[in-house]
């Protein structure tokens, strides 16, 4: 298992309150898989003690570089955005079970839905599934146009569909007013964002294949204390972690 | 034997240190992170007669220096964990300390039976603490009556010494010692956790579904050190302390307080290697303070207060 320094090249508001963290160090080498995560420390003299779970955006392997996006909601994610460039984080990860890229069955298209801070990590999964000669599209809500991120980035992937509930960006509405256009039986929906979104997303895409990956409060990531559970009917116990055996499960496998 | 070596009921311990219940699983999860025979012992997770799915969620918040939980004693049963859980932890040769939680005392009986029952198991710690459950729990210990009248039913029918894990949240912590001593306890644990609770400021609701939580951590420290200092001065058992443990001088300073061995909780979810780190720092810090035995800081915290005969 992993547990590694990393050290901040930078850490920047592109919207509002939300953050881009770019991160140098050996232990990126391992983090390969979209939809896992990493599991952040705010810092040995923070009394914010608990690890935050942050996806993984991107990655450049040449510079050993990662990119986590983050929003600065509570002390521990505020302090975090006040983290200078060459201070160094202590990290777990990459942590769950993300995206797996290469072992879905193939299809054409893909439909990659996010909302909110649910967002980044369909950027490196979307990245990974072109270069694999996939066809993606992406549908991303915001609350409104200034919480909005990633915009160009991914409309230079495939294209890109914006929603802002205030309808400041966009089509007015949540994701699933704007992904109807876009779904056919050809399509492998991936989807990232709050249990309400994602529910909703599975009815709109009843019938399709796909992955979904969930958030929730975690303690300590590795499936240990039984913080984050979702229940399933596919397990005989009822129950699965969301930090261990996902974040990421096949559509229709968790009760949301 | 080494300097770090500790005896207690039934627990053989080459070191002072366990993870604590409810924060380690079934040691499956961090046995992938290192050798779990590092250890001084292991404390499994609350074992339930039927399984239990637990709390729904959130079940964790953070707070200042610590953190809530209501995870709600999730468990497979006691069954599925003497046949699938406990028999993963033999490779290590480390003391099992089963904890065991119920809602009826037939359940916590019947669980013990069963439990104490297996081979690889030490000890069993009864579990009249746990503020997140309905029934049961903390119900048996906040009443100095019906925690003794366990603690007594509990002995009778188990095979391994039986530790009692003290709440924090009663009016005299001394009493309820002395009282589970009284009943035949061979050791106490302590501290569980104290119930807190955290809002939302921007709703107003609480963060926890299940309202409120077990708070833990290093916050807590001070009141665990408090509380072990004072039973201990006043039972002849020995004493498990807990209570946000996350150094090797949180070690030293607890057992100088009372303890005879130390639990980890919550600091595993912030370094899982916490426990091996802190075994590996215990002798140097031992050199600093011109200490050959670790037994030897058991209690220096009371050694200049001379406690009446007669305060029984």
């Amino acid at each position: 298992m992993r547990k590694h320094e990393l050290t901040i090249t930078s850490n920047d508001e592109i919207a509002h309150r939300i953050y881009e963290m770019k991160l140098n160090g050996p232990g990126v080498k391992g983090m390969t898989t979209p939809g896992k995560f990493l599991h952040v420390s705010i810092g040995k003299h923070s009394s914010k003690l608990l690890r935050r779970p942050i996806s993984i955006c991107d990655v450049d392997f040449e510079k050993e570089e990662v990119t986590l996006l983050y929003r600065a909601h509570g002390d521990g994610t505020i302090q975090l955005s006040q983290k200078q460039n060459g201070e160094r984080l202590d990290i777990l990860g990459p942590l769950g079970n993300g995206f797996s890229v290469e072992t879905t069955p193939k299809k054409k298209n893909a439909l990659l839905v996010g909302g909110g801070i649910g967002v980044p990590p369909l950027y490196y999964l979307g990245k990974q599934l072109k270069d694999q000669g996939v066809n993606v599209t992406f549908v991303i809500g915001f609350h409104s146009r200034k919480d909005s991120f990633y915009v160009e980035k991914f409309s230079e992937l495939g294209e890109t569909a914006v929603t802002t509930v205030d309808g400041t960006l966009g089509t007015k509405g949540f994701v699933t007013d704007a992904m109807e256009p876009f779904m056919c039986t050809e399509s492998m929906i991936y989807s990232v964002g709050p249990a309400v979104m994602l529910k909703a997303v599975e009815q709109k895409a009843a019938g399709l294949d796909g992955y979904l990956s969930l958030e929730e409060r975690m303690g300590c990531g590795i499936g240990a204390c039984f913080a984050c559970v979702c229940p399933t009917e596919s397990k005989e116990s009822g129950y699965v972690k969301i930090c261990s055996d996902g974040p990421v499960f096949k559509m229709g496998e968790v009760v949301l | 034997m080494s300097r770090l070596h500790v005896s207690l009921p039934g627990l053989n311990m080459k070191n002072p240190i366990l993870p604590a219940s409810g924060c380690f699983g079934f040691g499956k999860e961090y046995a992938k992170w290192y050798d779990l025979s590092v250890l001084g012992g292991i404390t499994i997770k609350a074992a339930t007669l039927e399984g239990r799915f637990g709390n729904p969620t959130p079940r964790v918040a953070e707070t200042e220096s610590g953190m809530l939980n209501a995870i709600g004693l999730q468990n497979p049963g006691v069954t599925k964990i003497l046949e699938n859980e406990i028999p993963h932890l033999e490779p290590y040769h480390i003391p099992i300390l089963a904890n065991i939680a119920g809602s009826t005392e037939e359940e916590y009986i019947e669980v013990t039976k069963q439990i104490s029952a297996h081979p690889l198991v030490s000890a069993v710690e009864l579990n009249i603490s746990c503020p997140n459950v309905k029934e049961g729990g903390i119900q048996f210990g906040t009443h100095y009556q019906s925690a003794a009248d366990l603690t007594r039913k509990v002995k009778e029918v188990s095979e391994k010494p039986v530790y009692v894990k003290l709440s924090p949240n009663v009016s005299d912590i001394v009493e309820m010692a002395i009282a589970v001593e009284d009943a035949g306890a061979d050791g106490l644990s302590m501290i569980n956790t104290l119930v807190g609770m955290k809002l939302d400021w921007r709703t107003g609701l609480p963060i926890l579904a299940n309202k409120t939580g077990g708070l833990s951590g290093p916050a807590i420290k001070p009141v665990a050190i408090r509380m072990i200092y004072e039973v201990s001065k006043r039972v002849s058992i020995p004493i498990i302390g807990m209570g946000g443990v996350a150094t090797a001088e949180d070690v030293l300073e607890m057992m100088s307080a009372g303890a005879s061995a130390v639990a980890v909780g919550t600091a595993n979810f912030v370094n899982p290697y916490v426990c091996p780190e802190i075994i590996e720092k215990l002798p140097e810090l031992l050199d600093q303070i011109g200490m050959e035995h670790i037994s030897e800081l058991i209690g220096r915290s009371t050694k200049e207060w001379k406690t009446p005969l007669s305060s029984r």
